[in-house]
């Protein structure tokens, strides 16, 4: 009793929406005001975290060759080690600010992870043009949470980290397992659903 | 007073609740991104015609998560945010 893959994509990006909304309301009201209460420093750390460990489900549950249960592994565990490496700074267990290199590192494993495991063109079906969009978008996320390594405390880093994961939602919401793209759908794709 | 330094006073309560507002925007406006895609793409909510639906077809819709995940950040996260803003402004201005 399995949901179908999309249904999967779909709960992922409402775990996207949720984390590019707390980053973004993190970057509005700076970090004096979203750590007044401790609990909310751990919120996005700690939901980024979650949606790694839920990737592993996904890896052994929803893979159908080699190469895509590989890149769902690199992503679970660097979204795990992003997401830990941040719970770790705002408990003050970690001290060095470089332990933010694991949110770019994150997003280019996560990108590039993408881009090699989805073997058909662009315009193969949406699902294909949707790994390519992803992945490049990943790609080029990761100038985001580069910058807050070297600033913080930037809204203009934290903002633009926060919206690249509401376009990475959107995206993902965007997914069906066999569906047109822009009046494109390969034959050998099959029948597309509803 | 300086009338300088009243101007600067406004501006900065004027950005302050700026800052607010758009706090407190961003969950309703998740919501009704929710809402105008349910609008948009009726099909997509199968709790509109679900005779025949499966399970996860009738749990699992993306434009109710949409709104979902907009009424979870306003309860559970903008709410208290906007609580501190007040208190810091108010901390700021005392």
């Amino acid at each position: 009793m399995q949901p179908p893959a999309e249904m999967v994509h779909w709960l992922f990006a409402t775990g996207m929406l949720l984390l590019g909304l707390c980053l973004l309301s993190e970057a509005i009201v700076g970090e004096e005001v979203w750590r007044r209460r401790r609990w909310r420093a751990y919120l996005w750390p700690g939901l980024a975290f979650g949606l790694g460990v839920a990737l592993w489900p996904v890896m052994v549950l929803f893979t159908n060759s080699a190469i895509h249960m590989l890149a769902h592994g690199a992503w679970a565990q660097v979204l795990m080690l992003a997401g830990a490496a941040e719970l770790g700074l705002a408990r003050g267990k970690l001290k060095s600010g470089l332990w933010r290199l694991t949110s770019p590192l994150a997003c280019l494993v996560t990108g590039t992870a993408f881009l090699v495991h989805e073997q058909n063109g662009w315009l193969f079906a949406r699902s294909s043009f949707l790994h390519h969009a992803l992945g490049w978008v990943f790609v080029g996320a990761a100038v985001f949470p580069l910058g807050r390594v070297f600033r913080p405390r930037s809204p203009v880093f934290g903002a633009g980290f926060a919206l690249s994961l509401v376009v990475i939602a959107v995206l993902l919401y965007t997914d069906r397992d066999v569906a047109p793209i822009f009046g494109h759908l390969s034959p050998l794709a099959g029948t597309p659903h509803r | 007073m300086n009338s300088e330094l009243v101007f600067e006073a406004h501006r900065a309560r004027a950005r302050r609740s700026a800052r607010a507002w758009a706090v407190s925007a961003l969950g309703p406006a998740t919501m009704l991104a929710g809402v105008v895609w349910a609008i948009a793409q009726p099909y997509r909510l199968t709790l509109l015609h679900p005779h025949g639906q499966g399970f996860w077809w009738l749990v699992i819709e993306p434009p109710l998560l949409v709104v979902a995940a907009g009424v979870a950040f306003a309860l559970l996260v903008a709410s208290g945010l906007l609580e501190d803003i007040e208190a810091v402004e108010a901390e700021r201005s005392s």
